[in-house]
């Protein structure tokens, strides 16, 4: 529980990472790492893939990142009819993790621009969600 | 080259908006003309497969309904989803049931009925499509992902928003030929670039419609397919790979790495390269899916997409033709059903039967169909 809080639509209430909450109330956006062979996963996962362990700990996005890509949806799904436009991205951070996600809705478009520097940070939305965007670094 | 399994028939119903008929009596019209000049009857064929995108579909467990519908039972039937990539999942599935020897003769059919939904419904599985626990909830959606890709091709190569346009040029000029197209209208530069944005940098014109149809294609054993037809088509090689299905998981954004992989299984196992193919079909729910795929299957370097067609080498004339056939951009694109639609282009260009956008004498073809943004990634290669 507590993962439904995630987002403009949330599709699922329930998993082991639903943590993440926790540290974006704290103004945290955080990845995790595997005690064992070191490996970071965005999306952040409480059990890693590589040696079947699920001694993972949270570490934290809180350096900045390169604009890798991104678009601005004019028309969105449901339950995004009046969200749009907003600008979708992916970052890679210097850790080479990357993320993906939103574009802070202020930025002006002309200032938008491949290779940017930017970083993430918590975003509360209407109705008691929360969830995380790319401002400018 | 390997002559263990050969497609003998290939058919697809027209692909159209809103289709007045039962998802069983579109997929009749794919298996009718299929079976057309065939020396077989359906009591020949010992399995099927149908292919489609369940979330798009009313009926549960379609397969047995549509076996029932096509005189194919008792024999075996299965379903098998890879969304936008089931219909050549499917032909892998069926190409393996032979080769193992538990059938000799196997059907594959793929359909979508987009138009069963309401557009507000279809909105919502739209939104579904990406990773519905990290990504969704940003409002992802197709199209964004694809636009993507395109944006960053446009950073790290210089591409276009006009090269990408000159993609649904070519491919405009073709669909207006074919009668199975649900788009038929030749565009114009001008017009491709003066549409709207949808999701940046694509426009109105870069991306394909949705539609209703279904396709069917028949595999048969290298034992039984001389007694079918005197034109099979051989499955020379094959290829499939997987991709994340999230965007931050994605390692390259300028290609598609799981149509590299599979390029380069299907390329090994029929022993040819990039440069021995005669003609291609190739993935095109968005203008610079084709020119990635250029890319991803060794048409061109890396980089090199956007060169092939402002040169125009894949027209018919070119040295390498793609998509005469319309494409997804014109056809439309009824998930469950375009690998097969695809397939069947290549096996009438194969035999020489592909009309007016008949290519020149083509002894080897490819098809390139990608399931998702990149997710599944399937090629196939086929030969005389």
């Amino acid at each position: 529980m507590g993962f439904e809080k995630f987002g403009t639509v949330s599709f699922t209430a329930e998993t082991k990472a639903a943590d993440f909450i926790s540290f974006l109330e704290k103004g945290k956006v955080e990845a995790t790492k595997c005690k064992k062979c070191g490996r970071i996963y965005f999306p952040p996962r409480m059990q890693c893939a590589d040696d079947l362990s699920s001694d993972v700990e949270w570490i934290d996005l809180s350096d900045s990142g390169k604009l890798l890509t991104y678009t601005t949806v004019q028309y969105g799904p449901t339950g995004f009819e009046n969200d749009a436009p907003y600008t979708l991205a992916v970052v890679e951070f210097n850790n080479g993790v990357r993320v993906f996600g939103r574009l802070d809705k202020g930025l002006p478009p002309a200032e938008i621009k491949v290779g940017m520097q930017v970083k993430a940070e918590p975003l509360k939305l209407p109705g008691d969600k929360i969830s995380y965007q790319f401002v400018k670094a | 080259m390997p002559k263990d399994v050969a497609i003998v028939g290939a058919g697809q119903s027209a692909f159209v908006r809103g289709c007045a008929m039962a998802v069983r009596e579109l997929c009749f019209e794919a298996f009718t003309e299929a079976m057309d000049g065939l020396k077989i009857g359906a009591k020949d064929i010992d399995g099927s497969i149908v292919c489609s995108a369940p979330e798009y579909d009313k009926q549960r467990s379609p397969s047995g309904v549509i076996a029932e519908y096509l005189n194919l039972i008792p024999k075996p039937t299965m379903y098998v989803e890879t969304v936008c990539s089931s219909s050549t999942t499917g032909l892998r599935v069926a190409y393996s049931l032979i080769k193992a020897g538990l059938h000799q003769v196997v059907a594959v059919i793929g359909f979508q009925k987009m138009s069963e939904l309401s557009s507000r419904d279809a909105a919502e599985r739209m939104g579904r499509g990406g990773d519905i626990v990290w990504e969704s909830p940003f409002g992802l959606t197709m199209p964004a992902g694809y636009a993507m890709y395109a944006r960053a091709h446009m950073a790290t190569y210089g591409t276009t928003e006009e090269q990408m346009a000159k993609i649904r040029v070519k491919n405009s000029s073709y669909g207006s030929m074919n009668t199975k197209a649900v788009y038929r209208k030749v565009l114009t530069l001008e017009e491709i670039m003066q549409s709207e944005y949808v999701t940046s940098p694509f426009k109105k014109f870069d991306c394909c419609a949705n539609a209703d149809g279904a396709s069917c294609i028949i595999l048969a054993s290298r034992d039984v397919a001389a007694k079918f037809t005197d034109k099979p088509v051989w499955i020379m090689g094959l290829g499939a790979a997987t991709d994340s299905t999230s965007m931050s998981g994605r390692k390259l954004l300028t290609g598609l790495l799981s149509a590299q992989d599979a390029a380069k299984q299907a390329y090994k196992m029929a022993g040819v390269g990039p440069d021995d193919i005669d003609v291609a079909e190739v993935h095109d729910c968005f203008t610079i899916s084709e020119i990635l795929a250029y890319e991803d299957l060794g048409f061109a370097k890396p980089g090199e997409g956007p060169r092939l067609i402002e040169e125009k080498q894949t027209y018919v004339e070119g040295k390498i033709p793609v998509n005469v056939d319309g494409g997804l951009l014109s056809k439309g694109h009824p998930i469950g059903a375009t690998g097969g639609s695809q397939l069947r282009t290549i096996f009438k260009q194969l035999r020489g039967e592909a009309g007016n956008i008949q290519v020149k004498d083509p002894k080897i073809g490819l098809v390139h169909n990608i399931g998702g943004v990149g997710i599944y990634g399937n090629v196939i290669i086929l030969g005389r």
